[in-house]
């Protein structure tokens, strides 16, 4: 067990130096980041000077990836390219907020994901599951962002229409307030919330449905029955067990894959997270805090793979690592 | 599984000539139907398949909504009653109408959102199509050579679809289209098809491992066919039901996550419409003008999930091995 981990860590760092060279060079062959700044009387010859003098920006791009993979290894990523403020404490700001939105929607999404799968198996081919099935072919072909906005305008007019404040649609807190866990911030996570569980509940219901099925009708769940245990018994302690395993391992994956993805939901109500840091910098072109980004997401979704296999294997002994 | 021994699609069709007319005799009425020639009517792969797909009733449907969608679109110029950039202040911010036929209203310029989604249509399909034919091409080209030759081609092309996969895939996206991408659809196109043809490899990579075990390979051989006669004539048309459904799914994500890239600005640039852009012209005047944001992305639900449906039942035609149990 511990050498497979080992080996699986080892094995992903060439991959995340093969990504970040790929990315580095492709993102630099553009031109030359400070053009645009060049048009702009305000910004002196000398500082463009400073910049490129401190990025190295007159070398070969090969050689300006190993002087950021110096800085992102010795000195956390350095500074961006325009400014001085460093780019790690920007990313330790918005890491928490990001985990906050996620975590939560993840277990919302879990918890009902798994309990429409269930109820959609045992009652195959219901009404219920038919609904369940549409509406899950509904969320898959959902843009989140649309989803996002339609929630937003659907929740700010109910604020006009009636003048009561359910839900906060734009924010990490009230003007006031800088509270974490408290009422302020349920209000404003809540349609953030909602937004990023649509997909996943899709996801984990069909999942759990299939599993589910596949179970029920295995040999072990008809002697259970043969010996006389209860429906409910046979479906939560003998069925249910073990078809959550896809399921939990599905969802160890997805929670790597969302710290980077929830970019859209997190943009559009505007919170504090990778998201919005990642879209701005983006916007500015600047290379260094989007390699920085890209890294940090890539590892957590290496990280959260690693996770996925470990628990799969606990879960199902029948699953061994050598 | 055990139902596909059930589905009638897959039995013989009995089929008496018409034009023989049979005896009334009831006495020997078994000994008739072979004298009068009852044949069993063979079929191809092909017609099975299109036979299981035309029984798939909601497959069928969402393919004739997802044509009409689509041809639409092609033919925008015909189809919009007026230009995607005719602005007309004096019909600004119009609900929708049937009034001077804007269905989906005006923007605040008077620009009739009807024709924009129309032609946004256009863009979209236009760029679907590049992706999934590229990422296709691709896909099939990595898995065939990775699946055939094994080894250290394997070991190469696997490791550089993990590559792929370990990245975060939207991200990366809006990197390279930022950077790259000029806001033009067809470098976005690229860019997109550039990302999307792991997961098709795989499943290529996969079917070739085994196929090319099978007698028909190995005679193949004998009779002297080359490498890649064997790979693209004897193997890939037994591996072709996968890599259509494949296609097909791609089609409708490429449309989704186009959308997605232009709505956040990093996608194709105005003045080509498209579908995403359109909703985000909209955010800033959602209060008032409502139809703005509903209507392109009511479009994009409506296209994605015809295009989900008929991949579904393509997957159940194509590919009866894969069959999940049916929803």
């Amino acid at each position: 067990m511990f050498t497979f981990i080992l080996r699986r860590l080892l094995y992903s760092i060439p991959v995340l130096f093969a990504a970040s060279f790929l990315i580095f060079v492709s993102v630099s062959a553009v031109g030359n980041p400070l053009s645009e700044l060049r048009l702009n009387p305000l910004i002196s010859e000398q500082t463009l000077q400073n910049i490129a003098e401190r990025k190295h920006l007159d070398d070969p791009i090969p050689v300006r990836y190993v002087y950021w993979l110096k800085e992102a290894v010795t000195d956390k990523f350095g500074t961006p390219l325009f400014v001085q403020t460093p780019i790690w404490d920007d990313l330790t700001r918005v890491i928490p907020h990001t985990l906050q939105l996620v975590i939560v929607a993840e277990l919302l999404a879990l918890l009902i994901g798994i309990l429409i799968g269930v109820y959609s198996a045992i009652r195959q081919y219901s009404v219920f599951d038919y609904t369940a099935t549409m509406a899950s072919f509904l969320g898959f072909a959902m843009p989140v962002f649309w989803l996002a906005l339609m929630l937003q305008i659907l929740f700010t007019e109910l604020f006009l229409r009636t003048g009561t404040r359910v839900f906060y649609t734009s924010g990490l807190n009230s003007v006031d307030n800088t509270c974490t866990f408290c009422v302020d911030r349920a209000q404003h996570l809540a349609i953030p919330v909602m937004t990023l569980a649509v997909l996943s509940i899709a996801q984990y219901s069909r999942y759990m449905r299939a599993s589910m099925l596949e179970v029920i009708n295995s040999d072990y769940i008809r002697t259970a029955r043969a010996k006389g245990l209860s429906e409910p018994k046979v479906t939560v302690r003998h069925a249910l067990r073990n078809a959550l395993i896809p399921v939990v391992t599905v969802s160890a994956i997805n929670f790597g894959v969302l710290i980077g993805g929830a970019v859209i939901t997190e943009t559009i109500f505007g919170l504090d997270g990778m998201g919005p840091y990642f879209i701005n910098n983006l916007q500015s072109q600047d290379v260094y805090p989007v390699m920085a980004w890209l890294m940090i997401t890539a590892t957590m979704i290496i990280i959260f793979n690693l996770i996925a296999d470990i628990t799969y294997g606990f879960l199902d002994p029948r699953i061994r690592y050598e | 599984m055990s139902d596909l021994k059930h589905d009638p699609a897959l039995e013989p069709e009995l089929t008496a000539p018409a034009a023989q007319p049979v005896e009334p005799a009831v006495s020997d009425e078994l000994e008739l139907t072979y004298a009068t020639g009852l044949e069993v009517k063979t079929r191809s792969q092909w017609a099975y398949a299109r036979r299981r797909f035309v029984r798939h009733r909601l497959a069928m449907v969402s393919l004739v909504v997802l044509i009409i969608i689509l041809s639409a679109g092609l033919a925008a110029e015909w189809v919009a009653p007026y230009a995607y950039d005719e602005i007309d202040l004096e019909n600004s911010g119009v609900g929708p109408t049937l009034e001077n036929k804007h269905f989906f209203g005006t923007d605040v310029l008077g620009r009739d959102y009807f024709s924009r989604v129309v032609f946004g249509i256009q863009t979209s399909e236009r760029v679907a199509f590049i992706v999934a034919a590229l990422s296709t091409l691709i896909g099939v080209l990595v898995g065939a050579v990775a699946g055939y030759y094994g080894r250290w081609a394997d070991n190469l092309l696997m490791r550089l679809t993990d590559l792929v996969l370990t990245l975060p895939g939207l991200a990366v996206l809006l990197t390279l289209s930022a950077f790259l991408g000029n806001g033009s659809q067809y470098r976005v196109a690229v860019i997109l098809a550039l990302l999307f043809w792991t997961t098709l490899a795989r499943i290529v990579r996969g079917s070739f491992l085994s196929l090319r075990e099978k007698e028909y390979v190995e005679a193949a051989r004998a009779a002297g066919s080359g490498d890649a006669r064997i790979m693209f004539r004897h193997i890939l048309p037994n591996a072709i039901g996968p890599i259509i459904v494949n296609a097909t799914l791609i089609v409708g994500l490429a449309i989704l996550v186009e959308a997605a890239l232009s709505f956040l600005g990093f996608g194709i640039q105005p003045p080509t419409p498209a579908l995403g852009k359109l909703i985000s012209d909209g955010q800033d005047v959602a209060s008032q003008y409502w139809w703005l944001v509903t209507f392109p992305g009511l479009t994009i639900v409506l296209i994605v999930l015809c295009i989900n449906f008929v991949g579904d039942g393509l997957r159940d035609a194509l590919d009866p091995t894969q069959r999940r149990a049916r929803a």
